[in-house]
């Protein structure tokens, strides 16, 4: 960015009371052509084209009201049972997953470990835990756990973990050290400091975080069946297969109200925590 | 001894939590024992075998896959997820801008604000591959199916921060630009924008980190992006090809990820 300014020499201005002052030149401009560039870079690439979107864009709204005109609601009780099960595996993978976070997360965190190669690490194990998209981590768990819901279960697990375990160690790092202090000083060992004086301030953000995750993990599960992972997904690509896209709506239906309940529900208690 | 005393005397002032713990505890395990009636802990046969293939894949991987550059090599794949994200993110942005203005409760009336809001968590509720399948329609798959079912996707998650964002603007800001008799257009100019701007783009390149790791999910129904190959090649067993793939995948997504914190901190900052 020092060339830049060199480039374009910034504005000199002359206060009254003789000092100088430098005001470099905007960057917007040279920002701006670059988001134009990209922008024009990728429509090509990705052969965007308005005209298309303008002529046919009313085939998008086909399958839409195919599904919810009106949904086949006798399928409802065939639904359920997935449903359930996607669930489960959310809450188990969750569940397990914020358990697991906790020990990694402790060693990512630069105020209580102080070996830099430990953090490195943890850290990196984190991140490309984290950069591998769920629905990845599900196919490959179906390679390894056959088809169904423990596949689901184990990618479900390994999103949460990465997520939780970076958000823990961020909130470990800016919790106020001084009462951990004053526990070393009165004696008592790191792991009865830890419980004591920084597992309090953490626990209120870490509860939250987790079950924001559960939320997004309810919802990112349905998808999960596409794989052949279990629960409701495995519903709708049957039904997706065979275009019965009045069931397909039944099951969106049904997911949607199950997403509000599970949210409604979670932001309760968020606002309590907090 | 009168230390003694005061610590203990703070101790019995200590809230009695037991029970509710007990029943948050007793909760929890009940849930987490039903919910491990569906799952059957096995490992298939050959699954020892295939998770080596995969680790052994990424340390091996296919490198004239790798570091092939064209239209089927995993740069242009890359390149072409990359461009689905980015283009689907600005999208989805001009799309939710309006829309969090109108869910918003303190610019528009409160029932006019739940429904906006029902209606984004509806938008949220579809899982992207009914949004492939129903674009596919429009555009008869390709990298542009996967750019506008991006761009719908985004929707939920930037309009919900973008309403926060709104929800948390200084009127005090306003009245006194008022009083100094600014007209509209310079309200909107020096009182909203700069507020709005630094969370706005904070949130943008966020979602655009999140939707280039969901583009692979694309590939799927056949809506462009690397997903399509890294499936092709998993199930035909060329764990080498897998290899190159993630590897590319994971080292894009870290690089970016890199980036993205280095520019929301210095957005956060000012």
């Amino acid at each position: 960015m020092e060339l830049y300014d060199k480039i374009f020499k910034p504005k000199k201005m002359e206060l009254s009371n003789g000092k100088v002052v430098l005001e470099k030149a905007s960057r917007a401009p040279f920002i701006l052509i670059v988001l134009v560039l990209a922008i024009l870079l990728s429509a090509k690439i990705t052969g965007f084209q308005l005209s298309i979107l303008i002529e046919r864009g009313g085939q998008f709204f086909v399958i839409l009201l195919r599904m919810f005109s009106p949904p086949d609601l006798s399928y409802i009780g065939k639904v359920i049972n997935p449903l359930v099960d996607t669930i489960k595996m959310s809450f188990l993978g969750s569940f397990v997953g914020s358990l697991l976070a906790i020990p990694f997360a402790i060693l990512a965190a630069s105020n209580l470990v102080n070996n830099r190669v430990v953090l490195i690490v943890v850290r990196l194990f984190l991140s490309i835990v984290r950069t591998l998209p769920t629905l990845v981590s599900a196919l490959i768990a179906t390679y390894i756990f056959g088809l169904g819901t423990m596949a689901g279960t184990i990618a479900i697990l390994l999103f949460t973990f990465s997520y939780v375990g970076k958000q823990l160690y961020e909130q470990i790092e800016t919790v106020d050290m001084g009462p951990f202090e004053a526990m070393e000083a009165i004696g008592a060992n790191r792991a009865k400091g830890f419980l004591s004086a920084i597992m309090p301030q953490v626990l209120p953000a870490y509860l939250s975080v987790c079950l924001f995750c559960f939320e997004g993990n309810v919802r990112y599960a349905s998808i999960l069946g596409y794989v052949g992972a279990g629960g409701l997904g495995l519903a709708l690509n049957e039904k997706i297969g065979w275009r019965q896209y009045d069931s397909v709506g039944t099951i969106l239906i049904v997911l949607f109200l199950t997403v509000v309940c599970i949210e409604s529900f979670s932001h309760y208690i968020r606002t309590k925590l907090t | 001894m009168m230390g003694k005393e005061t610590i203990e005397q703070q101790y019995k002032k200590e809230p009695k939590r037991w029970y509710r713990n007990l029943l948050i505890a007793i909760f929890l395990v009940v849930a987490f024992s039903w919910s491990f009636s569906t799952v059957h802990l096995k490992i298939t046969p050959q699954g020892a075998g295939v998770a080596g293939k995969i680790i052994s894949g990424i340390f091996h991987p296919d490198t004239t896959l790798l570091f092939n550059f064209t239209s089927s090599g995993v740069a242009y794949l890359l390149l072409e997820t990359i461009c689905i994200a980015f283009l689907g993110t600005i999208v989805g942005s001009i799309l939710s801008i309006p829309l969090s203005f109108l869910a918003a409760v303190n610019i528009v009336p409160k029932p006019i604000a739940v429904i906006f809001r029902t209606i984004i968590m509806a938008i949220r509720t579809i899982p992207p591959l009914i949004y492939g399948l129903m674009f596919i329609r429009v555009t008869g798959g390709g990298p542009f199916t996967g750019l506008l079912t991006m761009s719908l996707c985004s929707i939920g998650m930037l309009s919900k921060l973008f309403i926060e964002a709104i929800e948390d603007l200084d009127i005090r800001i306003l009245e006194s630009l008022d009083a100094l008799g600014c007209t509209t257009f310079q309200k909107i100019r020096y009182g909203i924008l700069p507020q709005l701007f630094s969370a706005f783009m904070s949130t943008i390149i966020y979602r655009f980190d999140m939707n280039l790791r969901d583009a692979t999910v694309l590939g799927l129904v056949g809506a462009g992006g690397i997903g399509a190959p890294l499936i092709f090649a998993m199930s035909s067993y060329r764990w080498n090809q897998v290899g190159a793939i993630l590897v590319g995948l994971i080292l894009l997504i870290l690089l970016i990820e890199l980036f993205s914190t280095r520019i929301r901190i210095k957005l956060a900052r000012g």
